[in-house]
């Protein structure tokens, strides 16, 4: 893969005496879509206004390119950010907004003309160059924004949750235009939201983050398919997730029955999380699952039902294509592949993954 | 850090300046000493020669009167005003406000002065002339005050109390009331400390022998300084600030109040 | 009740303004243009330049009032950004010491200056006592622009101060992030931003500065003539009503001139509406 861009060196930030960040490190590479995701005050935004320049860390370094940046001041850093707010300055006109950081940096009027214009196609709102700030849409003021960033060629554009003040619409539609532009600019994009599925859809890599703490960095498919814990299970998707033990390799024992997996080398006899995700759970006849429960709810989604089943004293999430009427007697399976197992959290680093929802 | 001490101390500069003169008639206040600005030992016979002197009792009287009966008439019209004028179209908005601002803009003494001119052609020039000339200048702060609270307040929650069965009357108390009622009282504080610090009006509109206390100051101050002012701008420095902080304390206090109430219930 | 009867809760103020603020103006004009005969004459408003005493007073009010009008705005622009920059929970408390002066009575302000200033007053005793030379600055234009100055301050102050609490912080980080230094912030953003507020504050000295009469007459001693002096002794003295009036009719003119710049710049009513 391509070579380090950026790199967090055991940083650590607290404010007003509680940690925010504790000794984390980090990698990002060359143009990678990198998306920081996690529920609020995980220190996502931390992580990114550290980058930005808007914090200065408690301890460790930041390095861009091998070049210690932990003390420069965010003007003389080459990277620009994309605000939650939009942050257009609301006395300019959208050519101005977008002429700013060229003009700091003494280009051509010529030069920024040929940018404001190219930046105006680039975000499709060619010919807004004087209209006003207040006269745009938040979905337009957003795309000024990116334009605004982009101008300046920076080597990492920095987002913060630029599509949560979107409605659902405009934020899919969003998602599409970013990953073009990523395409089209060649350029790092470090990413941050709480919104699970703009993280899966956009990003290279997904750093999920909780208390402080990263708790798993990889591609969307292993994020999603193989969490490494009960958080990133439970925050990727709603999951079924259960105490159980492993009594042997390749055999679990959840809700007092015993059921066949692929897992191996936890040891015997010891406590674990499974996870099980709704749509792996099978309802077959009563007799031939391995427990047998009653239909509680059920909830027409679009694309599936959503049902709640009553097991074994568990109230199991269920994604199915049937239509299986509230109170039918049901029997649940599940194949053993499709069983996850994880170790209970031992470390501090893992404890605070019990703290969140 | 040398920012952060230069703008301290630029702070504390502009502070000094504010009250330093402040300060000084407090401390003089208490001055025994016949060269008055010579310390010469603690003394309260001036507060007690203020409360005998007949001008000042009799000024600070009158104040005492038009002040409130101002400010409580001001807030009346004002209040009413405002209910009216949200009702209103923009464009006759427009023009209410406009007129409301003139008042608020206007060079005091053109104020005083136009005033004047129209009074002592249908009265003589008193205490009435003084009361009127105090409610006009006091309305638009109520309005500006009551206003955007009553913008804030949402019309569809005062109808679906009509749609309930409320009269008009009623649900304006039960709904609009309590939602407009800290921009009454603001617009109504606003228009105390208003009515006490005028000068210019009130020394055009009022007539011989009626005085408050900024005319009787400016009467006195040409001739020279009495001790007994001091003792008197000290009183009402206190006052003023007990009035302030009531104003902002009491609502706050309430706001508190009532969110650990909210607390409790949830 | 009707939107349309709610309207007529306005009616008292509506007869109140037309009553008490439109019919006194009336009277203003009616006076200012014609003669103690009742004649139709422009002599009263001619007069304002055309007499020795009158320019001379209106040049020397305009002056104080420009002089005292930057100053305030010099001293206040600085503090208001201290005040907002302030990162403590108290801030408003801070805000509201600095706001407290302007609600001491007009009248007691002046008094307190007439005593620091005077001949043998606070600030001479002190000097003496220490030895130095007595400074004569009571009856003098300086003494009129310091009081102006104490009065109106908090006037310049809280415009300014209110439209500075308006920047987003996410604005300034924003201009960062795009490469602006502190001194580029301060002339691209904080400033165009706070521009209504410096305007109206330009105005609320301006205007009180222009037409004071009672500072110069206790701080100056009757020997600083502002315009809003030979007004005073046209009603009070003179019983010239017609000069008088002709007088605060272009006074009228600056005011409105000046309402008519605010408006220019404060569309949405921000730096008046905190009045």
């Amino acid at each position: 893969m391509s070579k380090h861009l950026i790199d967090f060196i055991d940083i650590s930030k607290s404010y007003d005496g509680s940690l925010v960040l504790d000794e984390l490190n980090l990698y990002i590479r060359e143009n990678e879509f990198l998306t920081l995701l996690g529920p609020s005050g995980c220190g996502k935004t931390t992580t990114l206004r550290l980058l930005g320049g808007f914090e200065t860390p408690d301890q460790g370094r930041i390095l861009f390119d091998g070049e210690d940046i932990t003390n420069l001041p965010a003007n003389e850093r080459k990277l620009n950010t994309v605000f939650q707010k939009y942050s257009l300055f609301p006395h300019m006109s959208i050519a101005e907004n977008i002429a700013f950081g060229l003009k700091i940096s003494k280009k051509s009027k010529a030069y920024i003309n040929d940018k404001i214009k190219y930046a105006l196609k680039l975000v499709n709102l060619d010919g807004f160059e004087n209209r006003s700030v207040d006269s745009l849409s938040g979905g337009q003021q957003q795309r000024i924004a990116i334009a605004r960033a982009i101008v300046n060629e920076p080597k990492v554009l920095l987002l913060d949750e630029p599509l949560g003040a979107l409605d659902l619409k405009l934020r899919q539609n969003m998602q599409y235009e970013l990953m073009r532009l990523k395409e089209e600019l060649g350029i790092t994009f470090v990413y941050v939201t709480h919104d699970q599925e703009e993280a899966l859809t956009m990003s290279d890599t997904i750093v999920v983050m909780n208390q402080g703490y990263i708790q798993q960095i990889g591609t969307p498919e292993m994020i999603y398919n193989e969490p490494e814990n009960a958080f990133v299970a439970d925050f990727i998707g709603h999951s079924n997730i259960i105490d159980g033990v492993m009594l042997d390799d390749r055999l679990v024992e959840i809700l007092g029955v015993k059921m066949p997996c692929v897992d191996e080398g936890f040891g015997k006899n010891k406590p674990v999380d499974v996870v099980i995700r709704p749509e792996d759970v099978e309802l077959v006849d009563p007799a031939d699952g391995y427990m047998e429960g009653d239909v509680t709810s059920l909830i027409f989604k679009g694309v599936h039902y959503e049902l709640d089943v009553m097991a074994n004293g568990y109230e199991w999430l269920v994604h199915t294509t049937k239509h299986v009427p509230v109170g039918t007697h049901v029997g649940i399976r599940v194949t053993p592949f499709n069983i996850q197992i994880m170790h209970k959290p031992e470390s501090s680093d893992e404890k605070a993954v019990e703290i969140d929802e | 850090m040398v920012k952060k001490c230069a703008s301290r101390l630029y702070m504390f500069l502009i502070f000094l300046f504010l009250y330093l003169p402040i300060i000084v008639l407090i401390i003089l206040s208490f001055n025994n000493s016949k060269t008055r600005v010579v310390w010469g030992g603690f003394t309260l016979d001036w507060y007690k020669s203020c409360f005998q002197d007949e001008k000042i009792m009799s000024a600070f009287l009158t104040t005492i009167q038009i002040t409130f009966l101002s400010a409580i008439l001001s807030t009346l019209i004002g209040t009413l005003a405002a209910i009216g004028i949200s009702a209103m179209k923009k464009r006759q908005q427009t023009i209410y406000l406009g007129a409301t601002n003139i008042p608020l803009l206007n060079a005091d003494i053109v104020t005083g002065i136009s005033m004047m001119l129209l009074f002592v052609k249908f009265m003589d020039l008193g205490f009435v002339t003084v009361l009127v000339a105090h409610i006009t200048f006091s309305i638009p702060y109520v309005i500006l005050n009551v206003l955007p609270k009553l913008k804030a307040c949402n019309r569809s929650t005062y109808e679906a109390a009509l749609d309930l069965g409320a009269s008009p009357l009623y649900a304006f108390y039960k709904v609009t009331w309590p939602e407009i009622r800290p921009g009454v009282f603001s617009g109504f504080m606003m228009a105390i400390t208003m009515s006490l610090d005028d000068f210019s009006i009130t020394y055009f509109t009022k007539g011989p022998g009626v005085n408050t206390l900024s005319t009787m100051l400016y009467t006195e101050l040409k001739k020279g300084i009495k001790p007994e002012l001091y003792a008197l701008s000290t009183i009402l420095f206190f006052a003023v600030l007990f009035i302030l902080l009531l104003g902002n304390v009491l609502p706050q206090k309430k706001a508190q109040r009532a969110l650990s109430k909210q607390q409790k219930d949830l | 009740m009707s939107k349309f009867k709610q309207q007529f809760l306005a009616g008292p103020y509506l007869i109140w303004i037309v009553g008490f603020i439109i019919l006194p103006m009336l009277m203003i004009v009616y006076y200012a243009f014609t003669n103690a005969d009742g004649g139709f004459t422009f002599e009263y408003i001619t007069a304002t330049f055309a007499s020795e005493t009158n320019r001379k007073a209106m040049i020397l009010s305009l002056q104080l009032g420009l002089i005292c009008t930057g100053i305030c705005l010099v001293l206040s622009y600085p503090l208001a950004m201290i005040l907002n920059n302030m990162q403590i929970k108290n801030q408003s408390f801070i805000v509201f010491i600095f706001m407290l002066p302007m609600w001491m009575n007009f009248m007691l302000r002046i008094l307190a200056w007439k005593l620091l200033l005077s001949k043998n007053g606070v600030f001479n005793s002190i000097l003496t006592s220490l030895g130095f030379e007595r400074i004569n600055i009571i009856n003098t234009p300086a003494a009129v622009v310091l009081g102006m100055v104490y009065d109106f301050l908090p006037f310049m102050l809280l415009p300014i101060y209110n439209s500075m609490t308006r920047i987003r912080k996410d604005w300034i980080e924003a201009a960062k992030d795009l490469g602006a230094g502190s001194i580029t912030i301060f002339f691209k953003i904080i400033v165009p931003l706070t521009v209504s507020g410096i305007i109206s504050g330009i105005v609320m000295v301006f205007v009180p500065s222009l037409t004071s009469f009672a500072i110069s007459q206790v701080l100056g001693g009757g020997q600083v003539l502002l315009i809003g002096n030979v007004i005073e002794q046209d009603f009070m003295q003179g019983m010239q009503w017609n000069a008088g009036s002709g007088l605060s009719f272009v006074l009228m003119i600056f005011v409105i001139a000046s309402m008519a710049l605010v408006n220019l710049f404060d569309k949405d009513g921000e730096g008046t509406a905190i009045w």
